[in-house]
C-alpha cells in the first residue's frame, strides 16, 4: 500500500504532535469513508499543505482573523465567579467575543479560503447548535461562496434564531429528518451531498473530527486560541495555569486551546463532556468517559455504541455537544494520559451558566458552561493557589430561549 | 478458486453479466428477509448481497436508509446477519455481506470473518473501508477464505484504482455515478469509462452498481461489465412481497442474458 497523503513536515504549524501521513494519532484517526471521497480528501490534504507554506495564504488568514473576526480575543479574569471555585483564580479566554460569537469563525475562515484556492464555488456544512452554521454562512457571504447548511430537525427547533441568522446571511438551511434528527444525522446528510457533488463542493466540517486531513487541519486553524491564551496568561499572571478547561463535543475549541499547552507537561488539560441527565441515565454525550473505540464519520475514535456497533444517540441540553463521536486526537490524548475527560450534567452546566451571568455579566453558550462547571470543580480541588484557564468558546445569546424554559424566566414559556 | 471466481468464470463463459441482488437482512423482519432473499435466489440472482442494517448509512439513499431503520426498529441484531446468510447458502445461493465498517470492527474483524465463513458467506463488500485502512481485514479474509470486494468510483484516480484492485478479490464493485444508492432512470455514462479504466489494472470481474432498476438497464450494463448490481429497486419491491421481488429478479435475469446488439 502506498501513502498518498502528503507529509506536512515543512509547515510552520507542524510539530511532533502531528498525525502520521495518513492521519493517524496513535491508533486513532485515519480515513473510513467511501472510495468516492478519497480523491477529494487527497486534494484537500495537498492543497492545505501548500497553503500552509504559502506566505500569501497565511497573511490573508491572519488579516481576516484580526481585521474581521476580531482577534486576538480577550483574556478576562472572573473574580466574582471564582469565589465559588474554592478561591482559585479563573481566567476566561473570550472566544465569545469573536465575530459570530464563538471560536468557530477561526476554522471557517481558514477552510473558506482553502475552498477558493481549490476553485470550488459551493460549500456545505453541518451544524448542531447553529454556531458553526452561522460562522460558515458568514464566511461564505464574505468570500462569495454558495452555502448549504444541514441541520437536524430537532436542532432547527431548538435553535430557530440561528436558522434565521443563516438564512439572513444567504445560506440555504436544510432540516434533516432522518435518524435522531440531530448533529450526527446532519453530518450523514452532508456526507451524502458531498459524495454526490464533490467536484464542485467543499465540505466545511465544523469540528476536529472526521477523516484525515480534517482533524489536523481544523485543529491548526484553532490553535491560535491556545497560542494567544498562553501568552496572555503569562503576561497577566507571570505563570502558566495549573489547568486548562474546555468543553468537548466534537472537540474543536478544546483541541485548539489544549495545543498551546501540550508541551507544558505540568499544565493539566481537562475536557468537559456533556453528562446530560447523568451518566447512569443513559441520556448523555460523554463519548470519551463512557464510549469505546469505533468508526463514525470517517475516523476511528471513541464512540457511543451498543453491543452490535450501532451508534447510540447522544443527548445534551446543549445542541452543540450532543454528538456520539469525538475528534480522534482527543482519543489519543486520553489514552496517552496527557488530557483527562470528565462529564458535567445538564444541571451543573446550567448552574454555571447562571452563575457566570450573574457574577460577571457574561452569558456563556451552554456548551461553554460545561467548561465553567468543570472549572468550579477544579478550583475546589486546587484550592486558593490554583489558576485555571477556561475556554469560553461561545456566547449564550442563542441559548436564551433554552435558559428561559430551564429557569422559568418568562411567564407562559 | 473461490466460489465467486467460479461464478464469474461461468457467466463469462456464457457471454453474460452476473446478476447481483441486494437486500438487507432483517427487513422488514428477519424471517421475511430470508423469504425475500430466497425468492431472489430462486428467480435467478447469481449472487446476493446481504445488507447489514446500520444506524449511520452515509452511502445510502432514502430507500435503503428507510429499510435499515425498519429492520433496526423491528429488533434486528448482528447475530441475525449470520443466520440470514446461512439461509441463503442452504437455499443453494451464493451470499456476500455488504456492511459499513464499525459493526465488523466492534465485533472483532477476525471473529466476524470466522463467523461469516462458518455461515457459508463468501465475502464482504465494505463501502466505507478502503484498502488503506484494511490491513486487519486483508489478513482475516485470507485466514478464513473470504473474498474482499472493494469499491472504485468515477472520482478514483488510476493510482487509487491500482491500489484498490491489487487488494481486492472476487470482483471489483464499480459505482456507476457519484452519489448514494438509489434507483435512477439512467445509469451514468461514467460507468463504462470506469469499467474500462478498472480493466487496465486488473483481470478481476467488474460489477456495476448504483442506479440499475430495469431489465433494459441490466442488459445495457451487462454489455460492458461482468456483473450487474441491483439494490434499491429490489428493496423498494420488498414491501409488495416475495412475488414482486421475484418478478423484478426474473426481469433483470433476462436482461443480463439478452443477446448483445
Amino acid at each position: 500500500m502506498t501513502d498518498t497523503a502528503p507529509q506536512s513536515s515543512q509547515s510552520p504549524h507542524s510539530s511532533r504532535h502531528d498525525p502520521d501521513a495518513r492521519g493517524h494519532f496513535g491508533d486513532y484517526g485515519g480515513r473510513f469513508l467511501p472510495e468516492a471521497l478519497m480523491g477529494a480528501l487527497d486534494e484537500l490534504a495537498a492543497e492545505y499543505d501548500k497553503a500552509q507554506q504559502d506566505p500569501e495564504f497565511t497573511a490573508e488568514f491572519q488579516r481576516l482573523l484580526s481585521g474581521y473576526a476580531g482577534r486576538p480575543s480577550l483574556l478576562s479574569e472572573a473574580p466574582r465567579f471564582a469565589e465559588h471555585a474554592g478561591g482559585a483564580r479563573i481566567l476566561l479566554k473570550r472566544e465569545d467575543l469573536n465575530h459570530t460569537g464563538s471560536h468557530k469563525i477561526n476554522n471557517v475562515l481558514g477552510q473558506a479560503l482553502l475552498t477558493k484556492r481549490m476553485g470550488k464555488k459551493r460549500v456545505i456544512a453541518e451544524t448542531g447548535a447553529g454556531q458553526h452554521g452561522v460562522a460558515t454562512a458568514t464566511a461564505c457571504a464574505l468570500l462569495d461562496l454558495e452555502c448549504v447548511v444541514y441541520m437536524g430537525e430537532v436542532d432547527t427547533e431548538r435553535q430557530a434564531l440561528n436558522v434565521a441568522r443563516m438564512r439572513l446571511l444567504g445560506a440555504e438551511v436544510v432540516p434533516v429528518a432522518t435518524g435522531s434528527r440531530t448533529l450526527k444525522d446532519a453530518i450523514n446528510e452532508a456526507l451524502r451531498d458531498w459524495v454526490t457533488n464533490v467536484d464542485t463542493t467543499h465540505y466545511l466540517l465544523g469540528t476536529a473530527a472526521g477523516a484525515h486531513p480534517f482533524p489536523v487541519m481544523v485543529r491548526n486553524f484553532h490553535q491560535i486560541i491556545g497560542e494567544e491564551a498562553r501568552e496572555q496568561v503569562l503576561a497577566q499572571t507571570g505563570r502558566l495555569p495549573d489547568a486548562v478547561a474546555a468543553c468537548v463535543g466534537g472537540g474543536s475549541n478544546a483541541i485548539g486551546i489544549f495545543h498551546g499547552f501540550l508541551d507544558d507537561t505540568d499544565v493539566r488539560l481537562v475536557g468537559l463532556e456533556p453528562g446530560g441527565k447523568g451518566l447512569d441515565s443513559g441520556e448523555h454525550g460523554a463519548t470519551l468517559t463512557q464510549g469505546t473505540p469505533g468508526t463514525l464519520h470517517g475516523a476511528l475514535s471513541y464512540l457511543l455504541q451498543d453491543e452490535d456497533g450501532q451508534t447510540i444517540e447522544a443527548y445534551s441540553i446543549s445542541a452543540g455537544l450532543d454528538y456520539p463521536g469525538v475528534g480522534p486526537e482527543h482519543s489519543y490524548l486520553k489514552d496517552a494520559g496527557r488530557a483527562e475527560y470528565r462529564a458535567v450534567t445538564d444541571d451543573e452546566a446550567m448552574d454555571a451558566f447562571q452563575l457566570l451571568s450573574k457574577t460577571e455579566g457574561i452569558i456563556p453558550a451552554i456548551e461553554s458552561a460545561h467548561a465553567l462547571a468543570g472549572a468550579l470543580r477544579l478550583g475546589r480541588e486546587l484550592g486558593p493557589d490554583g489558576l485555571i484557564l477556561v475556554s469560553l468558546s461561545g456566547r449564550g445569546d442563542k441559548d436564551v430561549d433554552t435558559a428561559a424554559r430551564y429557569f422559568n424566566l418568562v411567564e407562559g414559556v | 478458486m473461490s466460489r465467486i471466481d467460479e461464478l464469474f468464470a461461468q457467466t463469462r463463459g456464457e457471454g453474460r453479466g452476473a446478476l447481483i441482488g441486494y437486500l438487507p437482512a432483517g427487513y422488514p423482519t428477519v424471517a421475511e428477509s430470508k423469504e425475500l432473499l430466497a425468492a431472489t435466489v430462486d428467480a435467478g440472482a447469481d449472487l446476493v448481497e446481504v445488507g447489514f442494517p446500520y444506524s449511520d448509512p452515509v452511502m445510502d439513499g432514502p430507500t435503503i436508509q428507510a429499510a435499515a431503520d425498519t429492520a433496526l426498529r423491528n429488533g434486528f441484531r448482528l447475530k441475525d446477519l449470520f443466520e440470514v446468510v446461512e439461509s441463503v447458502a442452504n437455499r443453494g445461493g451464493r451470499a456476500v455481506v455488504m456492511t459499513y465498517w464499525n459493526p465488523v470492527f466492534h465485533y472483532g474483524v477476525d471473529a466476524f470473518a470466522r463467523d461469516l465463513a462458518a455461515a457459508g458467506g463468501l465475502g464482504l463488500i465494505t463501502p466505507d473501508l478502503t484498502p488503506d485502512e484494511g490491513s486487519e481485514w486483508l489478513a482475516a479474509s485470507d485466514t478464513h477464505g473470504l473474498d474482499r470486494i472493494f469499491l472504485v468510483a468515477p472520482s478514483s484516480s488510476d493510482e487509487r484504482i491500482a491500489l484498490t484492485t491489487a487488494a481486492a478479490s472476487g470482483f471489483v464493485y464499480a459505482t456507476a455515478v457519484m452519489g448514494v444508492t438509489g434507483a435512477r432512470d439512467t445509469v451514468g455514462g461514467a460507468a463504462q469509462g470506469l469499467v474500462n479504466r478498472t480493466r487496465v489494472h486488473t483481470d478481476l470481474p467488474v460489477g456495476v452498481g448504483l442506479g440499475v432498476r430495469s431489465g433494459d438497464q441490466a442488459a445495457e450494463v451487462s454489455a460492458f461489465a461482468d456483473g450487474v448490481i441491483v439494490g434499491s429497486a429490489l428493496v423498494a419491491k420488498a414491501v409488495d412481497g416475495t412475488d414482486a421481488v421475484a418478478a423484478l429478479t426474473k426481469e433483470l435475469a433476462e436482461g443480463v442474458r439478452r443477446p448483445q446488439a
